[in-house]
Formats: structure tokens, C-alpha cells, sequence
């Protein structure tokens, strides 16, 4: 007799979310990206098939980072002074997502301008955070919403601290939010009833669990996910979102990324391990069930979306 | 599984003769279900029962050893399937493949920079764990005693042909090695190289049926450690096999299958990814085809991470550090017991050369941000702590930095403590000596 192999059958399953609208949809996007609608853990197929593959964004800023590490500088070049420019390149290095970061020094116009320069420079939807900070993040993100009326944006970061006006703003005009909390199940299951409380749609929802870098922490943010996860299938509405998460952002800031000197000869290659740091923390996330990548070096996107495809076939 | 004490009980003599110390077989059961006893109290268990109790103590995923002279590689002993379910407790070996054909030089060259390798990550030393070699025709025991002639660590020696793996095995003694592979054709020899030699065996099966169906003869032929080796072309194949051998081993107590994995990234599309996920998914050893710093450690600090027991943080002391000696003129820096952050802060100081007073607070082992979110890191817990090691008989200048994550907190402290000037600094450890740089000199 052969042996019977365990499955789990749950109930509840990943709420299927659409970014970017085209322009049947009242949007301009050249295509739409659908994920979540997974009824197993990670890549289970001998359960369930997965019906909607996670995918990579890549993240760019409205003016060229100063912060950034040289290495990032070097593979983006001229292209970082121009969002368009850079939305442009990071489609050809295989995002299927764009994320646009605002920054402190962009005024409300500068915002308008730089988001609607990215939505003509690329067909692919695009995500946009402001800088951060509460009362900047409203004043960018409003007039940016507005000016993108009916694109499905994705806007961010909603945390509990300002997520009010983002939500509101995304309900008026059609867009989806990405909220975040820190490291926390209840934490986040709690901005997701306050939220759609307001009476946006779950399904314009994605959920960023804050997840930590390889070697700082990341071990909290996979076990968060793996047991937000678990709840969803088990059927809990209030954590069925997917799962957005920021390996490139957490990655680059690890000093076993950014920097190549002052640091241990131990760690070896410096631009090898950049790339790995950030490639491996993104590779134990989508392990742990994240939908959605956002990444920032173009080596790292090539080898998680190759990872995904090798995934994703049975 | 564990029997529960009514399941004891039932294979007991129910005489109820106190001679264990216990007035009823049903008491001793009880203890013995709780593991506060020795079945050997009780002088009338029968044999039956005896082996019966031992087997069910035993631990669905079997505890296999690989020891040399140089230290030992263990895996096995899991019980969950998630790591938040109580923990992964056997970190997974690294090992570094040679293969006979590089010839004895390369490889003793190969070997010796390899086993050198030493990292530290928070605090923890970690290095690579042993070595594969790969009878692919050439000088086998050759290879092997250049491997031996250049490090300690345990070993595993790969070959389909159990012959041509013999003098391998003959060029080691005293030592438990695995051997890689038994499979459908040549178990029996591999089975007796391995009862010959005290060797742990890796059976090679692409379902589970050809797994169990060769670990149950196997096991017949007396050999009881062994290793699980599914296959699998791609990433999806790896995931499906291992996750099932992992649930038929702890979900449905199945014995034939009741043993650790071992895995092949060096064969993989992407070595780095497929390592990262046979560290997080079940495998108990990881082969890989070479030895880069920049690529091992990474893996390392991910294994260590997937490992570290989710029930207990890992903390250092709170309390004052002192960081390139400081004088009272130097600034007070503040951040919580969570020891990656307290090694994120204090590297990046260290590495600066800039003087610092480093002052840990108790933030029960949480980062600074979720510290924070917890109510575990706020003014009243960081000026109990400045007062509570009296942090102002060592400074002429009251200088406090809190992390840019909590700048919220600023007012508050500054309430707390009405003599300190308080600043706020950056939110990345990365950025401190810049900000020290700019702000504080
Ligand atoms: S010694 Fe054995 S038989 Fe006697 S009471 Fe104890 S358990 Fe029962």
C-alpha cells in the first residue's frame, strides 16, 4: 500500500488583489498584476496549485539618493537623478512592480510631477510611499492620489500612526494601500479591522509585516509571516491579505551591504555578498510567504524571480 | 509518539506491588509519562513492553551524528514543522564538496583554507561545519587523506559504487562518517560498508514508498543511522519531497521515514537561494560546491537566525558599556538588550574609534522598534535605567542619544530627566558615526 502523504485542507484561503488598472479599467497601465489566492503554505502544490505567482517590484526614489550604497549607484547610474529614467530601467531589469519613494525634500507638485513622469515612463503599476513622516506623508500622498485618479496605485506606508487620511484619500480615488506594522500578528490584524473599519475594501489591501535584514531580526518577520499566513488559511478575514514585504530596503541598510570597507575579511566580496545579503533575505521571505518583493539591485531580482519560477512550476 | 500514562499503564503488570516507590502502577505511569522516572524501577516489566515503551520514547526524527576528531555534525531530533511552534533545535551542517578528480594537492589546498574559516557574527564564532568527498574516479583514498591531512571536521564521502568508496572509509578510523549513497541497486553492500566502518548511510529514494521501502531493509541488515536523500530537480520538487518526509516523520509517526535530510545546492540553478531554502525547510545537512567567505556567511548568520529559539530572545546585559574608552565628556548613547541591535550599535561605534558610553537598557531582548510598539522601551523604563547605573557620576557633559526609531520619546525624557540634554539620533546603527561626527563633536 502506498504511503498516504499528510495534507492539510484549510478553509480560508489568500484574498486575491489587483494593482494597476488599465485603460478599459479607467486606468493607463499596460497590464494589471493579480496576486494572493493561495490555499496552502509557500509552493505546496501537492496540495493546492498556486494561483498567482508572487512578484518582484523594484524601488526607485523621486531624486537620487545620497544614502544609497555606492554599489546600488554604480548599477543604476545616471538613471537615479530621473525617476522616469529609472522606472524605465528598473522594467528592463524584470520588475513587475514599480515603487516610487517620495522624499522629505519633494513639495507637493514635485510629488505630482515625479509619480505622473513614472506612470508615463513605464506600463507596469506602481506603488508610491511618501518620506516617512505622518504629516509629510499626507501632505505628498493626497495631491498624488488625487492627480492618479483611478490608476490602482498602491500608497504607503500606512501605519497606525497616519494611516487615516491615506486610507481615505485611497477610497476617494480609487487606489490600494500598504500597511504597515512592526513585527506584531495582532498588531497587524488590528490595522486591518481599523481600516477596513473606515470602508476601504480588504481587497485593496496589502499588508507589510516590517520583516528585518538577514542577520537583524529576519528571523521575527518569518515567523510573523508564517503565522499571519496560517491564520488566513485557517480562515481569519483580518489577516488574508497579502503579504508585501521590503527585503531590498532592509538588506541595503545592513553595513554586510552597504559598505566594502572597515569591515571583517571574513565576510569576504563585497559585491558578492551585497547581493546575497539581500537576495538570501528576500529568498527566506518568499519561503515564508511573501506576495509581493521589493528589491533594489537588479542581480537580486534576477535570481528571486528565477527562484519563483522554479517554485511555482509543480 | 509519546505514550500518555494511561497507554503506560496498559503495559504495566497492574499489580500494584509499591516496589517502584509508587503505591499504584497507574501513579508510576503517571511519573513515567512526565519523564520523572526510570522505567528500570519497576523489576517486573516485561521485555515486550519494555521495547515497546522504548519506542515510543524515541524521537520521530532520528538523532544522527557525524563525529570525527575534529568535532561532530548533528542532525535530527525536530518536532515541528514552523519554527514558532517551539524551535528548530539541530542547525544544519555546512559542508564543502571536493571531488577526488581535482587531484590530492588542490584539494588539500581547498580544504585547509576552507576549515581555517572563522566568522563572528553577534558575538558567536561560526565556521563550516566538515567536508564531502566525491569518488569520481581517481585516487578516492587518496582525496580522502588529503582532506584528512588539512582539517578535523567530520566527513561525507559520495560514490555510487561501494567499491570504489571502500578505501576511503579504509583511510579513516575512529571516526563516524556518512556515506553518500544507498540506493535501490547497491544497499546491501552499502549496508554492510556502513556496518563494517560505523558509518551513517544516506539512502537515495525519489518517493517516499522507495525511501521507506529501502530504510526498512536497511534497517534490517542492523544499520540505524540513516539519512534521507529525496532528490528532486528544481526548487518546487525539493520543497514538496521535504516538507512531506517531514510531515510523514512528525504529522503521522512514521518510522521508515523518521530521519534527517540532506540536500544539494552545489546542484542547483541558484546555490545561494537553494541553500537559504533547505536551511529554512528541513534540510539536516547541506552540501555545496565551494568555498566563498562572501557566500558562506550569509548562510551562516541565516542558518543561526531560522535556529535561534523563538521562546528566548537573544539578550545581552543591560548596563553600561564602555566603547573606546570613553571619557565624562563622551556622549551617552541609549538602546535596548536585544543583542543584534546592541552589536549593530556597538560594531558601528567600535569601528568609528569615536569614544561612547553605551548604556543597555532592559527592553526584555526586543529591537528598538518593536521595544518600542510592545511598551517595553519608553522614557519612564530609559531614565529608570540611566539612574538605576547612575550613568551621571561618569559624565562631566549630560549628553543623551536616543535611536532616530523612538524620537517620539524625546519630550518625555527630557521630563524625566530635567538635567540631561537629550538628542535624538539616527534610526540606522549604520549612521551613528556620522551623526557622532556632525552632532556630537
Ligand atoms: S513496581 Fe512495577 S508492578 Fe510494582 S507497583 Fe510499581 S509499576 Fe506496578
Amino acid at each position: 500500500m502506498p504511503i498516504e502523504i499528510p495534507k492539510d485542507k484549510w478553509p480560508g484561503s489568500i484574498r486575491k488583489v489587483t494593482l494597476g488598472a488599465t485603460a478599459a479599467e479607467g486606468g493607463t497601465r499596460a497590464k494589471t498584476v493579480t496576486v494572493g489566492g493561495q490555499a496552502t503554505m509557500p509552493y505546496l502544490h501537492f496540495e493546492a496549485p498556486t494561483p498567482n505567482q508572487p512578484v518582484v517590484a523594484i524601488e526607485i526614489k523621486s531624486r537620487k539618493p545620497e544614502d544609497w550604497s555606492p554599489l546600488l549607484a554604480e548599477v543604476w547610474g545616471e538613471a537615479m537623478a530621473d525617476p522616469a529614467k529609472w522606472a524605465k530601467a528598473a522594467e528592463a531589469a524584470g520588475a513587475d512592480l514599480i515603487v516610487l519613494a517620495l522624499t522629505l525634500a519633494d513639495t507637493p507638485d514635485d510629488a505630482v510631477k515625479a509619480v505622473k513622469s513614472v506612470l508615463g515612463a513605464t506600463g507596469l503599476p506602481v506603488i508610491v510611499w511618501g518620506p516617512g513622516q505622518a504629516e509629510k506623508d499626507n501632505e505628498l500622498l493626497v495631491p498624488v492620489a488625487e492627480a492618479a485618479k483611478g490608476e490602482k496605485l498602491v500608497l504607503g506606508l500606512c501605519e497606525d500612526k497616519n494611516y487615516r487620511t491615506i486610507v481615505a484619500t485611497a477610497m476617494a480615488n480609487g487606489h490600494l494601500i500598504q500597511c504597515r506594522t512592526p513585527m506584531d500578528v495582532n498588531l497587524a490584524k488590528q490595522l486591518n479591522i481599523l481600516i477596513t473599519d473606515m470602508g476601504l475594501p480588504a481587497d485593496r489591501i496589502l499588508m507589510d509585516p516590517t520583516t528585518g535584514a538577514l542577520g537583524y531580526g529576519i528571523e521575527y518577520g518569518y515567523s510573523v509571516m508564517e503565522r499571519l499566513r496560517l491564520a488566513a488559511l485557517q480562515g481569519d478575514s483580518m489577516t488574508q491579505m497579502p503579504l508585501i514585504v521590503t527585503p531590498g530596503f532592509e538588506a541595503w541598510k545592513a553595513k554586510e551591504s552597504k559598505v566594502g570597507e572597515g569591515v571583517p575579511a571574513a565576510w569576504g566580496n563585497w559585491k558578492e555578498r551585497a547581493v546575497h545579503w539581500e537576495t538570501l533575505t528576500a529568498a527566506a521571505l518568499m519561503e515564508s510567504g511573501a506576495d509581493i518583493l521589493i528589491l533594489r539591485h537588479p542581480e537580486s531580482v534576477k535570481r528571486i524571480k528565477a527562484a519563483i519560477s522554479e517554485l511555482v512550476t509543480a | 509518539m509519546a505514550l500518555s500514562g494511561i497507554q503506560i499503564y496498559k503495559l504495566l503488570p497492574q499489580t500494584n506491588c509499591k516496589e517502584c516507590g509508587f503505591p499504584t502502577c497507574l501513579a508510576f505511569a503517571m511519573k513515567l509519562a512526565a519523564k520523572q522516572v526510570e522505567l528500570s524501577a519497576c523489576p517486573y516489566v516485561t521485555e515486550a513492553a519494555q521495547k515497546q515503551l522504548a519506542e515510543s520514547a524515541a524521537p520521530p526524527i532520528r538523532l544522527v551524528t557525524l563525529k570525527a576528531a575534529g568535532g561532530e555534525a548533528k542532525a535530527g531530533n525536530e518536532v515541528v514543522m514552523f519554527r514558532h511552534e517551539k524551535t528548530f533545535y539541530n542547525r544544519p551542517g555546512l559542508f564543502v564538496r571536493v571531488k577526488a578528480s581535482e587531484g590530492a594537492e588542490a584539494i588539500g589546498k581547498k580544504v585547509a583554507e576552507a576549515d581555517a574559516y572563522k566568522v563572528n557574527y553577534v558575538g558567536l564564532d561560526f565556521t563550516l561545519d566538515g567536508f564531502a568527498v566525491e569518488a569520481d574516479g581517481g585516487d578516492f583514498a587518496g582525496a580522502v587523506k588529503a582532506v584528512r591531512g588539512a582539517s578535523k571536521r567530520p566527513l561525507i564521502l559520495i560514490g555510487k559504487d561501494p567499491a570504489a568508496l571502500e578505501p576511503g572509509l579504509q583511510a579513516l578510523t575512529g571516526e563516524t562518517p556518512l556515506l553518500y549513497a544507498a540506493n535501490a541497486s547497491n544497499w546491501e553492500a552499502m549496508a554492510d560498508l556502513a556496518k563494517k566502518y560505523t558509518a551513517a548511510l544516506v539512502v537515495s529514494g525519489e518517493t517516499p514508498d522507495a525511501l521507506a521501502d529501502l530504510t526498512q531493509k536497511i534497517q534490517a541488515k542492523g544499520v540505524e543511522d540513516m539519512v534521507l536523500d529525496p532528490g528532486g530537480k528544481n526548487m518546487s520538487q525539493m520543497l514538496t519531497a521535504w516538507t512531506q518526509l517531514r510531515r510523514l516523520a512528525l504529522k503521522s509517526n512514521f518510522r521508515p521515514l523518521g530521519y534527517p535530510i540532506i540536500a544539494f545546492p552545489c546542484d542547483a540553478k541558484d546555490e545561494g537561494v537553494a541553500a537559504a531554502q533547505a536551511i529554512a525547510k528541513y534540510a539536516g545537512f547541506v552540501v555545496l560546491s565551494e568555498f566563498k567567505p562572501e557566500a558562506i556567511y550569509p548562510l551562516l548568520v541565516l542558518r543561526q537566525n531560522i535556529y535561534t529559539d523563538p521562546q528566548k530572545p537573544i539578550q545581552v546585559t543591560p548596563g553600561i558599556y564602555e566603547i573606546n574608552q570613553p571619557k565624562p565628556e563622551s556622549p551617552v548613547l541609549v538602546t535596548t538588550n536585544f543583542s543584534i541591535t546592541y552589536f549593530a550599535v556597538a560594531n558601528e561605534v567600535e569601528g568609528s574609534g569615536l569614544p561612547a558610553w553605551l548604556v543597555v537598557c532592559d527592553a526584555e531582548g526586543m529591537s528598538v522598534l518593536t521595544a518600542w510598539a510592545a511598551g517595553k522601551f519608553d522614557a519612564e523604563r530609559i531614565a529608570k535605567t540611566i539612574k538605576g547605573f547612575d550613568v551621571a557620576s561618569k559624565v562631566s557633559k549630560k549628553r543623551i542619544v536616543l535611536p532616530g526609531h523612538v524620537a517620539v520619546l524625546s519630550g518625555e525624557l527630557e521630563a524625566e530627566l530635567p538635567d540631561w540634554e537629550i538628542k535624538v539620533g539616527p534610526r540606522e546603527a549604520v549612521d551613528i558615526p556620522a551623526f557622532y561626527k556632525q552632532v556630537l563633536m
